[in-house]
């Protein structure tokens, strides 16, 4: 399967020609063959995914094949440790490329229609492609630092494409924030990969399990640092805070990025680890589950109070990254029938989230391409001005809220499933933030499509459906989403690599159901009408929480705290004091001294062929007298 | 030892005279519009050449009795010089067209394939006798090359002084050798070692010989003709001589003071990490004054020489692998940055100064960044392949020991840095009134210009080129 490095290439090639040369094409043909590029890429990616599936198939074991169709080694560092580049395809890896590749191809054709116009178009998909090229080479990488390279490749595409508008000062500010925290973030990642390496002698996944044994409690340290990494990318508390700013940059790419494929990298560099972690650092991991669990909550309730309707999406797509997380920190054992179904049911999870995540972020797109503005009290009613943006975001609203026959239910079944096997109260929990997903997600729908109209503005402007180029993307992504459910994930993808048939759990899906519909019925009667009593009453009522929820709790107040009082002021404050003058001071100094040497042998160089010679003779005398004083 | 033996250890030798003799017949056969292709044929042949000699032989070989020797690694470096002697080609084409040099462009060509040819036999001798004639055919030519422009003053003067100043050297370097010659009694390398025992006299001899490289690689306190004949050679010779001359002549220094002065490591080691220090600093502290850009790279390529030299102290095979590694980084980002300045220079009738370059990037902006690349990768900033050449020659010499010499070089490179960001300055911020305009380039030149860029960028990066030569690296002494 040696073409899957087109997977690679061409995307890289295309940043590269849009890159260097997309100001001489016409936007329509930069556009054109970015998505050109990226059809291929799909249809590569589709092509790998049935070969590798269908032809390869499980081997004489039952297993799928790890497959490593290409590597060389980069950077040898000593005689076991190296730094391979490669594919390397695996069930996720290959799961994550259709995944990658669908919504991307998805994102580069409704681009066309949202981004007509903008300057910078040509700028834009190749931006667009090198984020493709690293997100590609992050999910296929043979070893954990090709991974960290494509890592901050990806990190960097994120921060180019939120800095889009870059004479927008707050798009300015979010791409540094979301660099900044997700840099530090990596930092913790960085090392607990040179641990990694240092202790294991290898950067590969699967290493030797002596050097692990021998390296005792610092595997289980290294992992943990690890998901720090992945904890800022995927935005769980306390690093979340970039995610929601991320939203300055366009909706399609916060479609792409911050909504299906980089976000999730965390919960795939989890999985990645997942054998290491199971077995090495089982604690680590049921850790990261407390950890997703309350960003799932803080993250619900601060949704149900946020007008901006991508702010709302943002906090749900961290929300349902906690629910990613929890469901592989629950793993007890990597057999999927006793305490590993969380592994397949968080990959599951991720696949669906990414379809219908992105197809509410494009639905979003579509409605602010409508009506201008971001906020909820200029939309309402929309539904009669944009039946395809209505229907196509009902569907996603119904599958992330887990209504049954959506892909959402069944992925989201499986998590609680797995909940509820690690512990009754782990299961509650998240049953009750399922349910308040779909109250937000039905708030949201309702503020959108029905509830109170903003009729003067809608008068002055009215609202428009989409163009084809736009609708197109929604009608795709809402019928992968619409049957979806019904692939049989297990089948391809399991924490021990067998086959495992996805069974319903009655008890736990009519519950989730039944609090599911309940928070639906109350999103209806709270929102769905023209006047919102109840929701007005409720908010005056719990004034201060709902002050404090729609200022996300004032965590960014927390950073703004630390980062300007405590750090800038006693850590930074010093330490510029110490490098303008003693740093600089001993700079100066060795430049002042450089001058007047320089300046105090200058008669050397006479231009004088005999004083050359004179020199020359005398260098070589000095030199034999030297060594023969000190022989 | 029989002809094929010749043919297969002597390619590239062989070659190389045998393209000599052919662009003799052509210069003199060939009628004026013939000779009007005549850079197109030098680099065709060279190219055809490089093409038939890349891959090395494996395995050693003596040849003529132990005068000349053969290894992997020397071919790598012949093969490295002839790419260095054909981008020069390359970029000497615009210069020999215009009228006063027209008519002995055939000159040129063989003049420097003859220097070239002197090189390889350097680089090859087993014997001192064959490494003198080598070098002297390295150097004699090159005199007339230095004095092509032979009726403009400085260029007239610089040749003087070239060849003045190589007279001198050859003379103390052979005085070097014949008390080499009287205290072992062979001239032979391999046989020397045995008998070398660090008398007074052979020390003597030592730094005589070391003082005859030490010229052609322009090391303080031999360096002095450096900064006139640069200035005042023509830009492509400049050019040549900064590298591939200086190149040939640092591997030979380098096999042979570790092949035959080996009983001797401790002396020439010593003396080494003076030389170092000194080209290193005072190097630096000239270019830190200079306004003439070809001064300026003068000062530069001895600093330079200085770092090359950092490889050569250790001792050790991973030094010499370092030292070939550096010499093709520095081929290509001196080449980039003479090849700038040559065509500034034709274009602009003579304009070298830094101030010229006011405002360059506005009227030429990719010249302008060929320039800033290359002087980034002589400066050894990350992620161009000077930052990774300069980063092996220096884990070279702290492998074998030598911490204080590397920190004062680490010292230098901060002080090169700002010489080397003065002109990207001069280049990239200084508005100019009057900057140079808009230049064409012909063909040749971006040729050459686009083999050195790519060789600045990837070199680094593509850690197989390192592992290759890495690999060659086998039966040098």
């Amino acid at each position: 399967m040696e073409y899957t490095i087109l997977i690679l290439a061409l995307p890289l090639l295309s940043f590269l020609l849009l890159g260097l040369a997309g100001t001489r094409l016409r936007p329509a043909a930069a556009g054109a063959v970015g998505t050109a590029v990226v059809a291929v890429v799909a249809a590569v990616s589709y092509m790998t995914a049935y070969a590798y599936f269908f032809t390869v198939g499980r081997g004489a074991d039952g297993l799928y094949p790890t497959l490593t169709p290409w590597n060389t080694t980069w950077l040898p560092i000593n005689d076991t440790l190296a730094i391979d580049m490669g594919i390397m395809l695996d069930p996720i890896s290959v799961m994550m490329l259709v995944v990658i590749s669908t919504v991307s191809l998805m994102v580069h054709v409704y681009s066309f229609g949202y981004m007509k116009g903008e300057r910078g178009f040509q700028r834009y998909y190749a931006f667009l492609s090198l984020f493709t090229a690293s997100m590609m080479g992050l999910v296929v990488a043979t070893n954990i630092f090709q991974m960290y390279i494509f890592w901050e490749l990806v990190g960097v595409s994120s921060y180019l494409l939120i800095g889009f508008y870059y004479t927008k000062k707050e798009a300015v500010a979010a791409s540094k924030k979301a660099f900044i925290v997700t840099r530090f973030a990596d930092l913790g990642f960085l090392i607990g990969i040179l641990f990694y390496g240092y202790y294991a002698g290898t950067f590969s996944f699967t290493p030797q399990a002596e050097a692990l044994a021998a390296a005792g409690m610092i595997i289980p340290l290294s992992l943990g640092l690890m998901f720090v990494g992945g904890a800022g990318k995927s935005a769980m508390f306390p690093l979340h805070i970039w995610l929601p700013d991320a939203m300055e940059g366009p909706t399609p790419v916060s479609a792409l990025i911050h909504a299906a494929t980089m976000v999730v990298a965390g919960v795939y560099l989890v999985a990645r680890m997942f054998p290491l972690f199971i077995v090495y650092a089982p604690d680590v991991l049921h850790a990261t589950a407390i950890v997703g669990a309350f960003t799932s909550f803080y993250a619900a309730v601060v949704a149900c109070v946020q007008s901006d309707i991508k702010r709302v999406l943002a906090f749900s797509t961290i929300s349902q990254i906690g629910f990613m997380i929890v469901a592989l920190g629950v793993c007890t054992s990597a057999d999927p029938h006793a305490g590993g179904l969380g592994y397949m049911a968080s990959m599951f999870h991720l696949f669906t989230h990414a379809m219908f995540k992105a197809l509410l972020f494009l639905g979003a797109g579509s409605i602010i391409h409508a009506v201008h503005s971001n906020e909820m009290s200029a939309m309402g009613g929309l539904r009669k001005y944009m039946p395809v943006t209505h229907a196509t975001f009902l569907v996603a609203c119904l599958a992330i809220a887990g209504i049954w026959p959506l892909s959402g239910f069944f992925s989201k079944d499986e998590i609680l499933t797995a909940c509820f096997a690690y512990s009754p109260a782990m299961g509650w929990v998240m049953t009750a933030i399922a349910g308040m997903t779909a109250f937000y997600m039905f708030r949201l729908y309702y503020g959108i499509f029905w509830g109170r109209e903003n009729r003067a503005l809608h008068a002055e402007h009215t609202p428009h459906e989409s163009p084809l180029a736009m609708t197109l993307p929604l009608v795709v992504l809402a019928a992968i989403t619409l049957g979806a459910g019904f692939i049989p994930f297990g089948h391809f993808v399991s924490s021990d690599g067998a086959a495992y048939d996805i069974h319903i759990d009655t008890t736990v899906a009519a519950t989730s159901l039944c609090v599911a519909v309940a928070a639906i019925a109350l999103a209806t009667w709270m929102y769905a009408r023209e006047r919102q009593t109840a929701a007005e009453s409720l908010a005056r009522r719990f004034a201060t929480l709902h002050t404090a929820a729609y200022h996300r709790f004032y965590i960014d107040e927390v950073y703004q705290f630390i980062t300007h009082r405590v750090i800038f002021r006693c850590i930074s404050t010093p330490i510029a004091w110490f490098d303008r003058n003693v740093v600089d001071g001993f700079m100066n100094l060795l430049a002042r001294g450089a001058n007047g040497a320089s300046y105090a042998i200058r008669g050397m160089q006479s231009g004088s062929i005999q004083r050359y010679c004179i020199w020359f003779l005398g260098g070589a005398l000095v030199l034999t007298i030297i060594l023969l004083i000190i022989r | 030892m029989n002809y094929t033996d010749i043919l297969i250890y002597m390619r590239h030798e062989v070659t190389l005279m045998a393209i000599i003799i052919v662009l003799f017949i052509y210069d003199l056969a060939a009628g004026r519009r013939g000779r009007s292709r005549f850079s197109a044929v030098t680099c065709c042949l060279l190219l055809l050449q490089t093409a038939i000699n890349i891959i090395p032989v494996q395995g050693t070989a003596e040849l003529f009795g132990g005068m000349y020797v053969y290894a992997p690694m020397h071919s790598a470096m012949k093969s490295m010089l002839t790419v260095g002697a054909l981008i020069v080609c390359l970029q000497a084409d615009t210069w020999l067209r215009r009228d006063d040099t027209e008519h002995k462009r055939g000159e040129f060509y063989i003049l420097t394939l003859s220097t070239l040819l002197g090189m390889f036999f350097m680089i090859g001798a087993g014997n001192f006798l064959l490494f003198f004639i080598g070098l002297e055919l390295a150097s004699i030519p090159m005199a007339c090359l230095v004095a092509f422009d032979k009726y403009k003053h400085y260029s007239a003067e610089a040749g003087a002084k070239y060849i003045l100043t190589a007279l001198f050297s050859s003379g103390l370097m052979l005085y070097g050798i014949s008390f080499l010659y009287g205290t072992t009694g062979t001239l032979y390398f391999d046989d020397m070692p045995a008998r070398i025992d660090g008398s007074p006299l052979q020390i003597m001899a030592m730094v005589f010989f070391f003082s005859g490289l030490g010229f052609k690689i322009s090391l303080v306190p031999f360096h002095l003709w450096t900064a006139d004949a640069y200035q005042g050679a023509p830009t492509p010779v400049t050019g040549y001589l900064s590298v591939v001359s200086k190149g040939a002549a640092a591997f030979v220094l380098m096999a042979v003071l570790v092949k035959v002065f080996g009983p001797m490591m401790t002396q020439w080691q010593t003396m080494l990490e003076i030389v170092i220090v000194l080209s290193i600093t005072v190097a630096n502290l000239f270019a830190l004054r200079q306004t003439d850009l070809k001064r300026f790279l003068a000062f530069s390529s001895i600093s330079q020489a200085g770092y090359i030299m950092l490889a050569v102290i250790g001792a050790n095979p991973i030094g010499m692998t370092s030292l070939v590694f550096y010499m093709l980084v520095y081929m290509a980002a001196n080449l980039a940055a003479f090849g700038v300045v040559s065509i500034v220079e034709q274009r602009t009738d003579g304009k070298v100064s830094m101030q010229d370059y006011n405002g360059f990037y506005r009227t030429n902006p990719r010249l302008a960044v060929v320039m800033m690349l290359a002087l980034f990768s002589l400066a050894g900033i990350p992620p161009f392949a000077g930052f990774f050449s300069k980063f092996f020659v220096f884990s070279a010499a702290f492998r074998g020991g030598f911490h204080l010499v590397v920190f004062i070089a680490l010292l230098n490179t901060v002080i090169s840095l700002y010489y080397y960001l003065l002109v990207v300055k001069a280049m990239f911020i200084t508005p100019s009134d009057e900057p140079v305009p808009a230049l064409r380039t012909d063909t040749g030149s971006k040729i050459a210009l686009a083999l050195c860029t790519a060789g600045i960028v990837a070199l680094g990066l593509a850690s197989c080129v390192f592992e290759g030569i890495d690999a060659l690296a086998t039966g040098i002494w």
